[in-house]
């Protein structure tokens, strides 16, 4: 009994963690674009890594993917290979368009 | 007709017997088959994610592509987005709180008050959300900003609307989630819905992570 309220417990610390920190991110997400601190590329860069943070935060805290079971290596895997399309789709995407538009207007 | 109807039943009535195989060894047992389930329903959140990522390349591409009507930076009010990233974080937060009272229930037939409690409070959050962006198109919309203006507004509604459209998909399924919870309890299949709704709702969340960073911050930062 001590032990299933000791796993509830578990449960709801692993959400707030994950609210607090994702809260904190989020906070100095917009802090970074409006704020006016940064300027030129270092913005876009420390925006582009606050996110990817949160977003590992997310998946761990929230959707909880990890590598102990079967399962959880399985959604890993899955989720490694989406990650490798997402990033070809946008980044070549990205690369392709901006590339064409450098030779276009220069 | 007749013919084809009958064969597909036959194979309909094959499936079902080999899965009554399979369930019965113990190699399959009665966690393994939820557990297969809440992968098959992963697998679509990936796919789902390949369709975000093109969406988000459409909009990469075209952004600047304003056609002379105003950019992000003019048109994205940032209090708004911060009080939408508010709404969606804390849902999601209370979706888990909501998923922790079930597996309680489950466990030990406990009343389903609490969890009852907090869909409702996810249900309203996302709703505020819903409601949020909704009045921010509309606005867009009313000043002449609206999808057919410009490149850029097309693939900015696209995107946003996608989510959006997802995350009232969500909320029509919590509604049903909230009956079903209520009609059934948290048995067996009612706690593996709930989690498949779970892990829909936080990928949402985990969506729009991206969508204020990549969209809202970098068009109001340019």
């Amino acid at each position: 009994m001590s032990q299933d309220t000791g796993r509830e417990m578990g449960g709801y610390r692993s959400y707030i963690t994950g609210y607090v920190i994702a809260l904190v991110l989020s906070a100095a997400s917009f802090w970074v674009a409006m704020g006016g601190a940064l300027s030129g590329w270092s913005v876009f860069a420390v925006l582009a890594v606050l996110a990817l943070v949160q977003i590992l935060v997310h998946l761990k805290f929230f959707l909880h993917l990890g590598l102990k079971t079967e399962k959880g290596r399985f959604d890993m895997l899955t989720l490694a290979f989406t990650t490798l399309v997402l990033v070809m789709v946008v980044g070549l995407s990205v690369w392709i368009i901006y590339a064409s538009n450098a030779v276009m207007m220069g | 007709m007749s013919q084809t109807n009958s064969s597909a039943s036959s194979d309909f009535d094959k499936d079902m017997s080999e899965e009554k195989v399979f369930g019965t060894e113990p190699n399959h047992g009665g966690h393994d088959h939820p557990q297969s389930i809440e992968f098959g329903f992963w697998l679509y959140l990936m796919t789902d994610c390949l369709l975000f990522a093109s969406f988000f390349a459409t909009y990469a591409v075209l952004f600047m592509n304003t056609a002379g009507a105003p950019g992000g930076a003019e048109l994205f009010d940032p209090k708004l987005v911060m009080a939408e990233t508010g709404l969606l974080l804390t849902s999601t937060m209370t979706f888990g709180f909501a998923m922790v009272e079930a597996r309680r229930c489950a466990r030990t037939q406990a009343g389903t008050g609490k969890v009852l409690l907090w869909l409702g409070v996810t249900f309203l959050l996302g709703a505020g959300f819903v409601a949020l962006e909704v009045h921010e198109f509309s606005g867009l919309i009313a000043d002449g900003y609206g999808p057919d203006r410009s490149a850029f507004l097309s693939s900015f509604f696209a995107l946003v609307g996608l989510h959006g459209l997802h995350v009232t998909a969500g909320l029509i399924w919590i509604l049903f989630m909230i009956l079903e919870v209520k009609i059934k309890g948290t048995g067996g299949r009612t706690l593996t819905r709930l989690g498949r709704l779970g892990l829909f709702w936080h990928f949402l969340d985990l969506v729009w992570v991206s969508v204020f960073t990549f969209v809202y911050l970098f068009g109001v930062a340019q």
